[in-house]
């Protein structure tokens, strides 16, 4: 097992249980994996560092929001890996482009590359926010974006707590729907 | 945006993950389905009125002991197919198991029977309405299957699917059992076996478009 492996699954195993610092240091170290491991396959079929930088960000919502499936007795390894080829392989059928030519490949290949050059994706995430519906939208401002916590969100946006957690989640993962339909072209 | 700014929007007051294992979720999924299809079968078909004979018992066991091995494998597969790369390590060709012993049994039984009740044991007198009713009586149940395993991550979209439709089939062939009075083993064969063959690949067309996320 390489060290990469230890380290990222230990913040891992800490950001399941809830801890900030552990959870933003997961998503850092795994997205310059994700940005180099994207740009090399997009290489291929023509694409740029703009469209492997939005595939980032789709792989990164979708590690976020499917951290529970992770089972701690796996390696994070392959479980990254796998989810980021799915992401791949979505966002070439979603642009029409043959997807017979992505090889079978190693978990390992994930990790293999480090990119921290980081592009500015396609979409907005403020202006995609304005999409959402009001709870969804203030629970996620409340919290997400101004730190409050989640007892002060909850008055700030007239809902229960449990009805700003659960706001967030749904939030989340519909950003993360709208972030599919806008890197379409 | 940077995805520096997303990040830190991810992981700003972070929330501890609900860990409730995907495998007991699926349980009680399709716990839930089997009840909806029992009441199904129940309400719309009846129990059959000759459950008090041996020979009838005999085969309502033999039919819900050959549907509960296939949900049984089902949902083991699809356990791990509902996780991301769970694909990798699920070599799937055991679930055959179930329809090579009914295949097997129907065969001996056929041997030894004479030519002349053959197109009776293999047709029976419903087999209309077993191909009609076990599709029909598997939609809720797979339903809520599809719905559980979409919550999970699943990466391979068409096995995935396929398992929810074998799951939600066998599932449905229990609750089918109990009205069906065919009783002979090439009838459970063809009749059972083939409609759960027909939600399996219904599964498998559908999985892509249900399942993705």
């Amino acid at each position: 097992m390489t060290t990469q492996e230890i380290e990222l699954k230990a913040l891992m195993l800490a950001s399941l249980e809830g801890d900030s610092a552990s959870h933003r240091a997961l998503l850092d170290g795994l997205s310059r994996r994700l940005r180099a491991y994207y740009k090399g396959k997009l290489a291929r079929f023509g694409r740029g560092a703009v469209e492997a930088e939005d595939l980032v960000q789709e792989a990164v919502l979708a590690i976020h929001l499917k951290r529970h499936t992770y089972d701690p007795a796996e390696p994070l390894t392959a479980w990254v890996h796998a989810i980021a080829r799915y992401k791949l392989i979505d966002f070439l059928r979603r642009t029409r482009k043959s997807i017979s030519d992505v090889p079978i490949e190693e978990a390992d290949t994930i990790m293999a590359h480090d990119d921290n050059v980081d592009a500015e994706s396609t979409y907005d995430v403020r202006r995609l926010m304005e999409q959402l519906p009001k709870n969804m939208r203030c629970s996620i401002e409340a919290v997400k974006l101004d730190g409050l916590s989640i007892a002060e969100a909850a008055k700030r946006c007239g809902i229960s707590e449990p009805g700003v957690k659960m706001s967030i989640h749904r939030g989340l993962k519909t950003l993360a729907a709208m972030i599919a339909r806008e890197t379409q072209a | 945006m940077k995805t520096d700014e997303l990040v830190t929007l991810l992981s700003t007051n972070l929330e501890p993950v609900d860990r409730r294992p995907i495998a007991r979720t699926l349980y009680v999924a399709l716990a839930a389905g089997s009840i909806v299809a029992l009441g199904l079968s129940l309400v719309g078909l009846g129990v059959r009125s000759d459950l008090t004979t041996a020979h009838a018992f005999i085969f309502l066991v033999m039919k819900l002991a050959f549907a509960f091995g296939i949900v049984g494998l089902a949902l083991v597969y699809l356990t791990k197919l509902a996780r991301p790369g769970g694909e990798r390590k699920t070599p799937s060709f055991l679930v055959i198991m179930p329809f090579l012993v009914i295949v097997v049994l129907a065969g001996i039984s056929l041997a030894l029977a004479p030519s002349s009740h053959w197109e009776k044991m293999i047709v029976g007198d419903q087999w209309l309405e077993c191909l009609i009713s076990i599709p029909i009586i598997a939609i809720v149940p797979f339903a809520i299957s599809m719905w559980v395993v979409r919550r999970a991550a699943p990466t391979d979209l068409a096995r995935a699917g396929a398992f929810a439709g074998l799951a939600a089939g066998g599932v449905s062939a229990m609750a089918y059992a109990l009205h069906c009075t065919d009783d002979s083993l090439p009838f459970v064969a063809v009749w059972y076996g083939g409609t759960i063959v027909l939600c399996t690949l219904a599964g498998t067309a559908l999985g892509p478009r249900l399942l993705r996320w």
